[in-house]
């Protein structure tokens, strides 16, 4: 557990043995050139109320009832809460039991979605971090290497600590420039998983580079990680700098920055901020991207601003900035990504902006993004949402999702058609 | 690893979602899954897929981490799943529950006979034979093993 401990200050490459010091930043925290399979303790592995319930069940086939690092294990409830079924319930009451028992620690129906709340403060630069959903990839914003697995890989990983790693190929994205208008974060997400496509980065690391990056905020960043597996990456990375330690320093954590050493990237890309316009990752595909132009005037049943994507504390800002004073001619549903998110969104009065523009609020959580309650679509129906994933009959069967911006499902809101967001 | 069944042909990209939707995953009944397996997709397919290999196009099981979808499989009969390309997360769960996926492009033919063979790394479709992306030593191990669970518990 020493490992732990000295988890904020360490220079990855030294700590995993010194095995490593130049490389991709994944090499340098994997330990080992691109291509070699290692075995790896890890910093943090936890699991939501979907995957939970089959971790548990997992881990008691394997006859394991004590789980040596409890402390480096969470468990988070976000995907179906508060509870829609009996069933639900009881599962979610099962799992809080097996939590209570093991010495887990719990978040709770309320606290926010999984990787929001890893995000708070959890996380540090340099961790090895497993999750037991595919959206793992998001903390790789902290120059953590972060990853997804199913839940017998992560019963294995509760039972012993450690699991197994391809180490993968790094494909580099050299940001250059600033976002200019309307643009943010998630269209260049959407640039990038329309540029790789499905499965141009599978089995890859995306690193993101460049003066550009540098001037992207934690939010930002989240987002972009978030959606490199939209791309078939095991992880999306940045390097921990001045705005990851500034982020952090807000939780009382104090961090060492990544520098970047020589090291080969399989391929590059390179974008340029200022090119970037606001875009859409039209039905029923997320490399199916286009600019908000081509598809302005689609009707619209439904906006929905949240998730793992887009439901941090700016992007409700960003998003109240644009509805304030107007009112939604759309059913707009608002779901914050955690209570500390709700929390400030109370205090700074951005949420009774949301709420007096005539939107929905619902609890923290991962809302109807997985289509299995609380604002699921209907046949026929359109949504446009700040989520990732868009697959067919993924929020509704029948519906149809364009996933967008922050900006665009503001105005798109004030519209209720898809809109092209102005200048903020 | 050894194994042999009629072909089940599937396209490309084809997501955990369409495998067993978000909407059955709140149980810990195995029966639900494969019950409704692909039910988006092909509600004939859970009945097809019985004592077959699916041979699929690039990008098998993108999307979610669910393990409820390779567990669909292997309950509903499935034999092995054949593609040029895995989605990652999927790859890892299928041998973890014990299913074979074998990496291979090989033209796919409704019905036609597929045998494949794991540890000689080759995959077949009506005699014609390819070869197949060879797996590290532990995860063919681990699906000799029937999972990482009997695995587990046979290292014990
Ligand atoms: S918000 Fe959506 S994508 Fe994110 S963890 Fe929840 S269900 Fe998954």
């Amino acid at each position: 557990m020493q490992h732990h401990a000295a988890g904020a200050l360490r220079d990855s490459a030294v700590v995993q043995g010194g095995l490593l010091t130049m490389g991709t930043l994944s090499e340098r925290i994997l330990g080992a050139p691109a291509g070699e399979y290692v075995n790896r303790e890890v910093d943090v592995a936890f699991a939501h109320d979907g995957t939970g319930v089959l971790v548990r069940e997992t881990l008691r086939e394997m006859g394991v009832e004590r789980l040596p690092h409890p402390e480096r294990v969470r468990l988070i409830f976000d995907h179906i809460v508060p509870a829609n079924t009996g069933t639900t319930a009881t599962l979610q009451k099962e799992l809080r039991e097996f939590a209570c028992a093991c010495g887990i620690p719990l978040s709770d129906v309320g606290g926010g979605i999984c990787h929001q709340v890893m995000s708070e403060g959890v996380v540090l630069p340099g961790q090895i971090v497993v999750g037991a959903d595919s959206h793992t990839c998001t903390l790789g914003a902290f120059g953590a290497f972060a990853t997804g697995v199913g839940a017998t890989d992560m019963a294995a990983i509760w039972a012993s600590g450690a699991t197994w790693f391809r180490v993968p190929p790094t494909i580099g994205l050299h940001l250059d420039g600033r976002f200019t208008g309307a643009a943010e974060a998630k269209d260049l997400a959407l640039a990038c998983v329309g540029a790789l496509g499905m499965e141009g980065a599978t089995y890859r690391a995306l690193e993101f580079v460049g003066d550009g990056a540098a001037d992207i905020s934690m939010a930002g960043r989240l987002t972009l990680c978030n959606m490199a597996v939209e791309a078939g990456a095991k992880t999306g990375i940045f390097y921990a700098d001045a705005v990851t330690l500034r982020y952090l320093a807000g939780f009382g954590l104090s961090v060492g920055v990544q520098a970047p050493e020589e090291c080969c990237y399989e391929r590059e890309i390179a974008f340029d901020l200022a090119d970037i316009v606001p875009l859409v990752a039209a039905p029923h595909r997320v490399d199916n991207v286009r600019p908000v132009t081509d598809v302005a005037g689609t009707p619209l049943d439904q906006v929905f601003v949240g998730t793992c994507t887009n439901g941090r504390y700016e992007d409700l800002e960003r998003f109240a900035r644009i509805v304030r004073g107007g009112t939604v001619a759309v059913r707009t549903l608002v779901v914050p990504a955690s209570r500390r998110v709700l929390q400030r969104a109370i205090e700074t009065g951005v949420l009774a902006e949301i709420v007096a523009a005539g939107c929905i609020v619902a609890p923290p959580g991962c809302g109807p993004c997985l289509g299995a309650h609380m604002g699921v679509i209907g046949e026929g129906e359109v949504c446009l949402s700040t989520a990732n994933r868009n697959f067919r009959n993924r929020m509704g069967v029948g519906g149809e999702v364009y996933l967008a911006s922050v900006a665009t499902a503001a105005a798109s809101a004030l519209a209720g058609e898809i809109a092209v967001p102005e200048e903020i | 690893m050894y194994g042999e069944g009629p072909a089940v042909c599937l396209g490309s990209d084809i997501d955990t979602d369409l495998i067993i939707a978000g909407r059955y995953l709140r149980t810990k009944d195995r029966r639900i899954w494969s019950e409704h397996v692909f039910e988006d997709l092909d509600p004939t397919l859970a009945e097809r897929i019985r004592g077959a290999v699916i041979v699929a196009g690039r990008n098998m099981g993108c999307g979610s981490s669910r393990e409820q979808a390779v567990i669909a499989l292997r309950e509903a009969g499935v034999v092995g799943v054949v593609a040029p390309s895995f989605a990652r997360i999927f790859f890892r769960n299928a041998i973890n529950v014990g299913l074979p996926v074998i990496e291979a492009d090989i033209p796919c033919v409704e019905g036609a006979f597929v045998r494949f063979d794991l540890d000689e790394g080759w995959v077949e479709v009506n005699g014609q034979r390819r070869p197949a992306a060879p797996l590290s030593r532990r995860m063919v191990e681990i699906l000799r093993a029937g999972g990482l669970v009997p695995y587990w518990r046979s290292r014990r």
